[in-house]
């Protein structure tokens, strides 16, 4: 029999008890349903997770460190590598080595310092951070209201949002609801507020702090380099109020005030390190603290950090510390997964159930089309048909269930995260191989379940299929 | 042509040859010789009737003609084919193309139409969709049912159903109808009008008809040729002089 009319004889002995062949395609269905929703759930978190991580910008990212600072992420580095004190300095020549490598988009000081802000009159102590110019297309700033620096030595600031609010005298309550970036935004955009720092100067002896490279003698005098340290003031512009995260794990994001990298080396602010440098073989070009790393993808991260290491530096890379995150979402999809085909396992014994059952209804049938010319293959794969087309339609009608269980799941999530005043999340997401997935799978299920009824349907002798009455 | 030469000329090809023809199956401890040695020719547009009582072996040795079961032991032999020897396939093939069955009971599919029932034979040949429908309606139209196209079995008389298997019988234009009590469901008027059709067939169509029966009487009118079972074995085989009257006085009055 050709196959389009075994389909269609399938579809209509499917028809023919149109009650238990929907309640057995229901049961399907509702297999592919748990399915579908356990595993868009799992993916749905996974995805919050990787946006949050992503937000921070970690994935491309490695931060470096020399090994001559005690604080070295990994201390365990310090065993291996030279000795702190003959390992290279993280100054600028270095800096520039390291954005040559392949594969590094730029590289560039993490600049940092506590300044005190001046706004309408009132002081506030802060931690301020330089940002380079390439993280206007960060997506961490997705979410920001006014504009970036207009350019990369300007003198303007971005303001992190709880600073913004702290600036307004509106400080977070428990309960109330919290204000929008754009609200925050509104009074404070084009103000001007005043930041006073400590400059580190060279003293007149040295008159070196410009200089560009770095002269060994200069590193190894014992004598150190001498400076002194000046305060300034300064006004900028407010030109920004951003959503970044506070306590996010990326460097920058740690500070509530953001100025253009260019302009924060320009003002040659005291870095903690400098102080270290006096105390050690320091030189007169500043050091870094650290120096983060872009690479063009997450891929090349190890790569590069080997590199790096290479060089002399410690560094460091979320990529170490997301692995085992991906880990427990791995485990966590797959149990997902099994407790979705359990139920798809409980559908395809229904299938069985139905099928099998019919075989028992439709003895004399069988027998009847055997007598006029029906091979077994053709007994076969009507019943194979049958369990096929069972298949097909409870997995398309288990999709959309699913589909919608897990919206509704997402909806009485987010009401639960109103009340509890937290922004609304995407905790579910169904992709496109997840629904084809599904819908093969249902298909294979029920082909696998219809095999054994069509094979015993087959097999059936004609003979005494006809004498039974 | 004329049916009284038809006699001497069916001898001419044997179409349906057995060779201690054996049937057994067990049933509990007791061995159930259903059809046992049971040697026999037809020749191709003969008419044939098979009689005996209840037991006697007639439905199994029909069914071993069909392709339906296989023999224990012998042969059985359709144009030259030994049916034992073929395959499940091949045997199912045989059941398509060369014989139509016709049954006491019908044996309709209950969920079909009538169109749907005739047609199915054709599906199974895999003719084309729409050459389908055609040869059904022309087949039920054959046997006077165009009326009755999308009715379904039970929507109709015993006669009605009888004859709409007759048509199924036909879709595949096979050389051999085997009818199994064709009549044992039906009142004699309407039994009558379905023997008339099969014995139409076996002139006009010279299809090779094999009937079981136990009404000698019925098998007297229109069978050419007797043959008489008992608990499995071959009792008597004799042709039918009436039978040929029978039939030139039926030809006479049309």
């Amino acid at each position: 029999m050709k196959t389009y009319d075994m389909a269609e004889l399938a579809v209509r002995n499917l028809r023919e008890s149109i009650l238990r062949n929907s309640l057995t395609t229901v049961g399907i269905s509702v297999g592919v349903a748990s399915l579908v929703a356990m595993l868009s759930l799992g993916i749905g978190l996974q995805q919050l997770a990787g946006r949050r991580l992503q937000k921070s910008g970690l994935f491309d990212t490695v931060v470096v460190t020399s090994r001559r600072d005690l604080r070295g992420f990994n201390h365990e580095q310090e065993e291996n590598g030279p000795s702190p004190a003959e390992s290279p300095v993280l100054n600028e020549p270095a800096r520039l080595k390291i954005a040559q490598l392949p594969n590094v988009l730029e590289a560039y000081p993490d600049i940092r310092f506590v300044s005190e802000i001046r706004y309408e009159g009132k002081p506030y102590l802060t931690m301020m951070a330089g940002l380079p110019f390439s993280a206007r297309n960060n997506d961490a700033f997705d979410g920001m209201q006014g504009s970036f620096f207009s350019s990369e030595t300007a003198t303007e600031v971005i303001l992190q949002k709880s600073f913004a609010a702290q600036l307004l005298g509106k400080t977070p309550k428990a309960g109330a609801e919290e204000a929008s970036v754009a609200e925050l935004a509104k009074p404070l955009l084009g103000k001007q507020l005043t930041m006073r720092y400590a400059e580190r100067t060279a003293t007149p002896a040295t008159g070196k702090k410009d200089a560009p490279s770095v002269d060994p003698a200069e590193i190894d005098n014992p004598g150190g380099p001498a400076y002194s340290v000046v305060s300034r003031e300064a006004t900028l512009k407010i030109v920004g109020v951003c959503d970044l995260d506070p306590d996010s794990m990326r460097g920058q994001a740690r500070a509530r005030i953001f100025l253009p990298l260019k302009l924060a080396q320009n003002l040659h602010v005291m870095q903690p390190s400098d102080l270290r440098d006096t105390t050690n073989a320091g030189g007169s070009t500043p050091a870094y603290t650290t120096v983060e790393v872009h690479v063009k993808s997450p891929t090349q991260v190890q790569a590069v950090e080997d590199a790096i290491k290479k060089m002399g530096f410690n560094t460091f890379s979320i990529v170490d510390a997301t692995r085992s995150l991906r880990q427990f979402f791995a485990v966590l999809d797959l149990f997902l997964g099994i407790f979705g085909s359990l139920a798809l396992a409980v559908a395809s014994i229904g299938i069985i159930n139905t099928l099998v059952m019919a075989i028992l209804e439709r003895r004399r049938e069988i027998g009847i089309m055997k007598a006029i010319g029906a091979s077994d293959g053709d007994v076969k794969g009507l019943f194979f048909a049958e369990a096929g087309v069972m298949g097909v339609f409870g997995g398309f009608v288990g999709v959309a269930l699913g589909w919608t269980i897990g919206r509704v799941i997402n909806l009485g999530t987010n009401v639960y995260l109103k009340r509890q005043h937290f922004p609304p999340e995407q905790i579910w997401f169904v992709p496109w191989w997840l629904v084809l997935g599904a819908i093969g799978f249902a298909i294979v299920v029920s082909l696998l379940s219809g095999l054994y009824p069509a094979s015993r349907a087959a097999r059936l002798d004609p003979v005494q299929a006809l004498r039974y009455e | 042509m004329p049916t009284g030469e038809g006699e001497s000329s069916l001898k001419n090809s044997i179409a349906i040859r057995t060779g201690n023809l054996c049937r057994h199956y067990p049933m509990g401890d007791a061995l159930i010789r259903a059809v046992d040695g049971i040697s026999v020719q037809v020749s191709s547009g003969e008419f044939v009737a098979l009689l005996g009582t209840s037991g006697s072996g007639k439905s199994s040795l029909l069914n071993l003609i069909a392709g339906l079961d296989r023999p224990t032991s012998g042969t059985v032999v359709v144009q030259e084919n030994d049916l034992a020897k073929l395959s499940r396939q091949e045997l199912a093939k045989y059941r398509l193309h060369t014989v139509g069955m016709v049954f006491q009971s019908f044996n309709l599919i209950p969920s079909m139409t009538l169109l749907e029932n005739v047609e199915l034979p054709l599906r199974f040949a895999e003719v084309d969709r729409g050459k389908r429908e055609g040869l059904a309606k022309q087949a039920l139209d054959r046997v006077g049912l165009s009326a009755r196209l999308r009715h379904r079995p039970t929507e109709l008389s015993g006669g009605e159903q009888q004859r709409a298997s007759l048509a199924r019988a036909l879709i595949n234009q096979p050389k051999f109808l085997l009818a199994d009590e064709p009549t044992g469901n039906l009142d004699s008027q309407t039994g009558t009008e379905i023997m008339n059709f099969i014995r139409e067939f076996n002139e006009t169509l010279g299809m090779t008809i094999i009937m079981v029966t136990h009404e000698r009487t019925l098998a007297e009118r229109y069978a050419r040729r007797m043959i008489f079972l008992a608990d499995g074995r071959l009792v008597g085989d004799q042709s039918n002089a009436v039978s040929a009257g029978a039939a030139q006085e039926r030809g006479g009055r049309l």
